[in-house]
């Protein structure tokens, strides 16, 4: 038969064993290590030159050094802090087994430690409520786009009401959600504190349209061609949407969902700064009212920090993305 | 007996910006059980709307299709497709592009063992057996034709229909599949109809090539009968004088009775295209 195909990795690793020249590939390292670095260099050079020029009523304004030295700090009060919960807990114990000793009646109990939440402590709650939020978002937005994408009535009827909530500020939503969550939770031993629930209903309301709308895009989008298909097998609608839709639309998607992400996390900081629940923003808040010397430095901290971890999520969709895709070739970015 | 198809009065009208469109009008066709039918005829007349009309993914606006007793109202597996540019899913292997049709049609009157030999029986008669697993983007373009072919054959279709199956392919391709095509017809003897825009495949293939005049409001032009004897052999064809009148023919309503509408619009100009080319060759044929 003469349709011989080469399949495209097949294809792709005979070009890796057959050699490139070794000067090749080191301008290839060059080009996707070194270029990155001298990038990092270079803006670190001119951010040390800038700030040394700048002077608030906080003192200079902190370059690479003086965030360094912040982080040391922010990772040894943190420390700091640990020890003394746990010496905290210690003495308690200690206390209650005296106690027990001479009455083994005794009715003994822990207090909870109620220690300042340090840097760190405000990183893992600001990622577990943009989780949370974001999941909310998720779980209604994909469906919801779906939906839309499948039915172009629906779509006419519901696209205005997303067009006109896709731009709202969630600093606009914050006070309503607020009011609506301190009047329906109201839970005796609440499982979720309210604050954590005012920033993670503002994130997920601003998570969900950038999802909704790349989904239905996606969904809509699909090959006429495949359609038909499905059609003429007379496929049932959950085996077609399971079959044939999501496959589709997996790409879109996936670009909804990291921009929904990308939106929910500077959602966060936000909510976290004006309405006083804890994060990263409310560190960034306390530090700005705080007003010491150390202030601007430990903000710009919390900066970087925010830009690392959205780097960081961004390249964990792109993960799942790749694992869940089909078409493992296909290039993400 | 030839009326196990039977398209009757059928025209179609479609909405489009600046008015309602008519595509088809008044398109009457009997077919025979086990006929192999060729839809021809210039780009845009309105081939592949009958044929949709008949998958049932157009309603005709007027007009009827009726499949062995039953009108034709939606689409369906009795009348599985193959599509111009193979429409595999991509994200399932060639097994399971095969198995997705077999698992509907067969679900309740096949066991999972009988479903497995039949998709395997299916992709063994177009000879892609040999690549179950392997995806539709690590197979070359005419063995995707083939698995698009084995997945509407696994249907056990009343009738099969493909829409310009081997357009998209080269030349020796297409001529290997043409024949892959007419080995299986002659085992299983399906009623089928096929669009193309290639005269000779029209020829070698069918026994009846319908012939569509240019929209639009296009209709059947005329039908000729192809009565050449069953094996047909490519080569030998080739100087068989009475294939080469029915070849003739069919190129003669292409290009005189109904002038290709985009050649009308650029009169003047020297004609490069193959189509062209055939026209030139016809007039040497018969002044010879």
């Amino acid at each position: 038969m003469s349709e011989v195909a080469l399949s495209p990795r097949w294809a792709f690793w005979k070009g890796r064993a057959s050699g490139v020249p070794a000067g090749a590939r080191l301008m290839k390292q060059v080009k996707n290590i070194g270029l990155p670095f001298a990038g990092i260099i270079v803006f670190l050079i001119f951010w040390q030159g800038t700030a040394n020029n700048i002077n608030t009523s906080l003192g200079q304004f902190p370059g690479p050094v003086q965030v360094w030295e912040q982080s040391v700090n922010l990772y040894a009060e943190h420390k700091r802090e640990r020890e003394k919960e746990e010496a905290f807990y210690q003495r308690q114990e200690d206390r209650n087994a005296k106690k027990l000793e001479k009455n083994p009646d005794a009715k003994v109990k822990i207090r909870d430690y109620t220690g300042k939440a340090t840097f760190f402590d405000q990183i893992v709650t600001s990622l577990y409520t943009v989780a949370f939020g974001f999941a909310i978002a998720a779980v209604i937005a994909v469906p919801l786009g779906i939906v839309c994408g499948l039915s172009d009535t629906l779509y006419r009827a519901i696209n205005p009401v997303i067009q006109i909530f896709k731009p709202v500020s969630p600093l606009a939503w914050l006070p309503l959600v607020t009011m609506v969550v301190s009047a329906l939770y109201v839970a005796e031993n609440p499982m979720f504190e309210k604050s954590f629930l005012n920033s993670a209903f503002t994130v997920a309301l601003c998570c969900l349209w950038p999802t909704v709308i790349n989904t239905t895009v996606g969904v809509a989008g699909i090959d006429r061609d495949l359609v038909n298909v499905s059609r003429v097998i007379r496929l049932p609608a959950i085996k077609h949407v399971q079959k044939i839709v999501l496959p589709s639309a997996v790409p879109m998607i996936f670009t909804g969902l990291r921009l929904s992400l990308a939106t929910g996390w500077m959602v966060l900081i936000a909510a976290e700064m004006l309405a006083q629940n804890p994060g990263l923003g409310k560190f960034i808040w306390d530090e700005f009212q705080n007003g010491s010397s150390d202030s601007l430095g430990r903000i710009m901290v919390a900066v970087v920090t925010i830009g690392l971890i959205g780097f960081i999520l961004d390249k964990l969709m792109l993960m799942i993305q790749r694992k869940v895709s089909w078409d493992k070739s296909a290039v993400l970015r | 007996m030839n009326n196990y198809l039977d398209i009757s009065g059928v025209g179609i009208e479609f909405n489009t910006e600046s008015g309602p469109f008519r595509a088809l009008q008044n398109i009457n066709l009997k077919i025979d059980k086990g006929e192999f039918i060729s839809l021809i005829g210039h780009s845009g007349c309105g081939k592949s709307t009958v044929l949709n009309i008949v998958a049932g993914l157009y309603h005709a606006t007027e007009g009827g299709v009726i499949l062995d007793g039953k009108e034709v109202d939606q689409p369906g597996p009795d009348r599985a497709v193959v599509f111009q540019n193979h429409a595999l899913l991509p994200w399932l292997t060639v097994y399971e592009n095969v198995g997705i049709g077999v698992k509907e049609v067969f679900r309740k009157s096949k066991t999972r063992a009988e479903m497995r030999e039949w998709i395997e029986h299916n992709l063994e008669l177009v000879h892609m057996d040999h690549a179950l697993h392997k995806l539709p983007s690590e197979i070359s373009g005419g063995m995707k034709q083939r698995v698009g072919i084995a997945r509407a054959l696994a249907m056990q279709p009343k009738v099969l229909l493909m829409d310009e199956p081997f357009g998209a392919l080269d030349a020796l391709t297409r001529a290997h599949l043409q024949d892959s095509l007419m080995e299986i017809q002659s085992d299983l003897n399906n009623t089928v109809i096929m669009i193309t825009h290639d005269v000779d495949e029209a020829v070698l293939l069918s026994d009846r090539i319908v012939m569509m005049s240019n929209g639009p409001a296009a209709t059947i032009g005329e039908i000729l009968e192809v009565d050449l004897p069953r094996p047909r052999e490519r080569l030998a064809l080739a100087e068989n004088a009475h294939y080469n009148h029915l070849r003739q023919q069919v190129l003669r309503f292409l290009y005189e009775k109904q002038k290709n509408p985009a050649d009308r619009q650029k009169r003047g100009f020297s004609a490069t295209s193959d189509k062209a080319s055939e026209v030139s060759k016809l007039k040497r044929d018969e002044a010879a």
